[in-house]
């Protein structure tokens, strides 16, 4: 009893003399920060591009990085009901930001105030424009979710369609696909003959969704289903699949850094968002620093900067004219982004509203399809 | 002991209860004394790890299996709602009554103030699809509703602007204002939880309405506090106001506010204990109607189950039939190469899991080493590369080698035990080599069968991660829809009921493999 009452004393007067000197040295900003990331390159794009530069800006600042994106929103809800977050800014897909910001797990931002306009005066706002999906989420990247296929093994005639994913006869062998409804219900719509402007309108039907998946029932016995990022690119540089969708970025680094038989196939190329969200209820000193650091991070320039480092493009339109070489390979970066306009001719919005509300009634019938 | 004893009554035969100890103490007290002392003793050395195991282990899996029926987030975030939906009758086909949409009015513009409106709508979700947005995209307008109230109580008076205003009215209200002191209790609560001062806080819109309709159901008229002039004058003005009808303010912000879909699943979901997650796992759903099957399209979950149980036994027979003569050569060899051999099978068994499936992956694919190696010695052709992964194949090749140590491992511990000597005292006495194993040797290793095929059954049928990676879509467990619910759709009541079902699947397997063949025959070494 009296040993955790010397405890408790303890750890209150060291968190007390702790938040006494981060008050006084940082102006009532906590000196370390806890960063949620991805992990792989895509992680230490943003190391490079703007965790290495604020850190160098203010010294006695430390950020830890925690690799734990792809589990955040269950993570973040289980730290929220044990009432203690550890984290201070977690990256997340906009999917997931907004079901963090639903459940009232990620904190509400104004873009005015908490991010930086642009260098020509442009407000924030107008500046993500259309990318601001959701009053929680602060956009880092457009990212898309494409196709590869080798070069060697689509005979003399390569793909330049989406559909010759559903085209067995011209282009035999196996291809890989997410193994989740969303992105290949569209395609598979789009194959079908289903205007783009349709697609969501359609697949909000029973008999719509039972046309996407006898669409994909057609190749089901050729699709190899992945559900890690890194799983096609293997795939692809083993041969054991002809194509298949994954993360453009993943796709740059198998054709530029390591130099395998695939190519691009960007057509009907899915975009989607990546970025920040500020967990709900952080302390006042932990959010002063970890707002400081947003608005440095998510400025015109450090959005220009990480491309540098990966072949995603940058969530502010100020940011395009930018982005210059590859750091290391030295290659122009421009014309690998997916928002390139030669890449662009064909490109869907990912739609959040559909997927939040559909998700699981799709999922749930998706996965039974899949263990037919 | 009892020689002592027998001493000590032949010497007081009158008084056989005298014993005592060398304190003086009589030895039985002094006995028990140091007994409980010896309990006590041995208590408090598993102390930490008792609680340990309570605190990080039954606990929180005990929480996270009544997850699988709670239900309060329904009647919690929309108590208003929840009693007025009681009079409706789903089966009447038609949108509930005035009554019912004002009481979504309230409770809804409280949870959106608290930000708790989409949680549930997420909740909902999970039944009947559209309910998230249609909670998101509804919480943005709920002050479209309370405007016509407020432009006619601001038109009278631009005082009823200020907070004090608000805060003198709710001090001096008594029982005269029910629907605004509820209001402004919420707003107090919902302050205080946020740090502010409600003193000095921008009212809420909704404090017009509400104000309105104390002074419509006439309620209002037995205010006699301060402000009663002002109070006054806003009654005057109600006199000639037509309240826009909340029914038609909701439909108008999305039209399924009218379907008497969403209105049923609210009803349903109302209590605060569920079995719809139970129901859901197999393959089942709660309805207006009461219990039905889910739609053909949806029903997995017992397709998982039974694929499961059947592949976790599958495993478990080829770890038998793989590990028993392992196990045989380690017992039965010189103790140099016999050690040689069980360094051969602990050393998989030290290598990280994600490194030994990633290896099955390189073996197995098409284009992998095996089929390579099949193609160029000519058993099958380029054409007829054998599919050996992203199936059930995969996942039970993958997990019979990974899982091969625990059976092993008991096997070895018990045939180390089996005197060789029987095997001869059997041959010696006519048996062929068969009956001697089969009569004599085979009985005595089944303990270690039991003990291994339990480990290796229960582990399987838990195991997530290698049906995740070679499993593609046949191949894959249960456990792995666990994963999806635990971490992705986050729908942890039904990952909650999903593991329920588990763990009793598997206390019922254990119950009968002790009914028939005894726990007390499994032994671990």
């Amino acid at each position: 009893m009296k040993l955790k009452r010397t405890l408790l004393a303890t750890s209150v007067l060291t968190v007390a003399t702790a938040g006494i000197v981060g008050a006084e040295s940082h102006g009532g900003m906590a000196d370390s920060m806890t960063l949620v990331s991805w992990g792989g390159a895509y992680q230490s794009s943003q190391h490079n591009a703007y965790v290495e530069p604020y850190l160098a800006a203010n010294p006695g600042v430390s950020a830890i990085w925690d690799e734990s994106s792809n589990e955040a929103v269950a993570k973040l809800r289980a730290m929220n009901e044990a009432g203690n977050v550890t984290w201070d800014l977690v990256d997340v897909v906009a999917s997931d930001a907004m079901r963090l910001c639903d459940e009232g797990l990620a904190m509400e931002i104004d873009p005015e105030a908490d991010l930086a306009a642009a260098p020509d005066g442009t407000s924030a706002e107008d500046d993500f424009g259309d990318l601001l999906v959701n009053d929680c989420f602060i956009p880092q990247i457009v990212y898309s979710t494409t196709f590869g296929y080798r070069t060697d093994l689509v005979g003399d005639t390569p793909p330049t369609d989406i559909c010759a994913v559903f085209d067995l006869e011209n282009y035999p062998g196996k291809r890989s696909l997410e193994k989740r409804p969303i992105n290949n219900m569209e395609w598979a719509l789009l194959c079908d003959g289903v205007a783009k402007e349709e697609v969501y309108n359609v697949l909000e039907t029973d008999e719509g969704q039972a046309q996407a998946l006898a669409k994909l029932d057609t190749i089901k016995d050729q699709v190899v289903w992945w559900s890690a990022g890194a799983d096609t690119p293997q795939l692809l540089a083993d041969g054991e699949v002809i194509m298949g969708s994954t993360y453009n970025g993943r796709l740059f680094s198998l054709i530029e850094e390591q130099d395998q038989p695939v190519a691009m196939l960007w057509d009907a190329q899915v975009f989607d968002l990546d970025g920040w969200i500020i967990p709900a209820g952080l302390p006042a000193d932990r959010l002063a620093r970890v707002k400081d650091f947003l608005k440095f991070a998510t400025d015109t320039q450090r959005l220009a900067d990480q491309a540098k480092y990966i072949s995603y493009g940058p969530a502010r339109a100020s940011s395009a004219p930018l982005v210059g070489k590859h750091a290391e390979l030295g290659i122009e970066m421009a014309p690998h982004m997916p928002t390139d306009p030669a890449n662009a001719k064909n490109t869907f919005l990912y739609n959040y509203e559909f997927w939040a509300d559909y998700r699981d009634d799709l999922d749930a019938k998706f996965q039974t399809w899949l263990a037919k | 002991m009892s020689d002592a004893t027998t001493a000590d009554t032949a010497k007081n035969p009158s008084r056989p209860e005298a014993v005592l100890a060398a304190d003086g103490t009589p030895l039985k007290k002094s006995l028990n004394r140091a007994l409980r002392r010896q309990k006590i003793r041995a208590l408090m050395l598993i102390a930490p790890l008792l609680l340990f195991v309570l605190i990080s282990f039954v606990a929180p899996i005990g929480d996270m299996l009544f997850r699988s029926v709670e239900n309060q987030i329904v009647s919690e975030t929309l108590p208003r709602t929840v009693v007025a939906l009681k009079e409706w009758d789903e089966a009447s086909g038609e949108p509930p009554s005035e009554q019912v949409y004002q009481a979504l009015y309230r409770d809804m513009f409280i949870s959106v103030e608290r930000k708790e409106h989409t949680r549930v709508g997420q909740r909902l979700n999970y039944e009947t699809t559209g309910i998230s947005s249609l909670f998101r995209k509804s919480g943005r307008k709920m002050d479209d509703i309370a405007e016509p109230y407020e432009d006619l109580i601001l038109d009278v008076d631009k005082g009823w602007k200020t907070p004090e205003r608000w805060a003198t009215l709710y001090d001096s209200a008594g029982t005269s204002l029910p629907a605004f002191t509820s209001a402004y209790e919420a707003f107090v609560e919902t302050m205080t939880e946020d740090g502010k001062d409600p003193a000095t806080t921008k009212p809420w819109e909704m404090f017009y309405s509400e104000l309105y309709d104390d002074i419509a159901t006439g309620d209002a008229a037995g205010y006699n506090g301060p402000l009663s002039a002002e109070l006054a004058a806003v009654t005057n003005a109600v006199q000639g106001f037509a309240a826009p009808s909340f029914a038609d303010a909701f439909t108008e912000i999305e039209e399924d506010w009218a379907d008497h879909e969403v209105w049923g699943t609210i009803k349903v979901y109302a209590p605060r204990f569920t079995p719809g997650y139970f129901l859901t796992s197999i393959d089942m759903q709660l309805g207006p109607d009461g219990i039905e099957a889910q739609p053909e399209e949806k029903q997995i979950y017992i397709t998982l189950f039974k694929r499961t149980l059947i592949m976790s036994l599958v495993i478990t027979g080829s770890c038998i039939l793989l590990g028993y003569p392992v196990a045989w050569l380690l017992a039965n060899l010189p103790m140099r190469v016999s050690n040689l051999l069980m360094i051969l099978v602990l050393l998989p068994f030290w290598t990280s899991l994600l490194v030994r499936t990633s290896a099955w992956k390189v073996l197995l694919q098409q284009q992998g080493v095996i089929n390579d190696l099949l193609v160029w010695i000519g058993l099958i052709s380029d054409e007829g590369r054998l599919v050996m992964i992203n199936n059930a194949t995969g996942t039970i090749i993958a997990m019979t080698h990974i899982l091969l140590p625990f059976m092993i491992l008991p096997l070895y511990s018990v045939m180390q035990t089996i005197p060789p000597t029987y095997l001869r005292a059997a041959k010696s006495l006519g048996a062929t080599n068969w009956t001697a194993f089969w009569r004599v040797y085979f009985p005595q290793s089944v303990p270690g069968i039991g003990a291994g095929s339990i480990l290796v059954f229960i582990l399987s049928i838990g195991y997530y991660i290698t049906p995740e990676i070679v499993g593609g879509t046949k191949g894959v467990f249960i456990s792995n829809r666990i994963a999806y619910h635990i971490s992705s759709s986050l729908n942890w009541g039904l990952a909650a009921a999903l593991g329920s079902i588990l763990l009793a699947v598997v206390l019922l397997l254990y119950w009968a493999y002790d009914k028939i063949v005894g726990i007390d025959n499994v032994k671990l070494g």
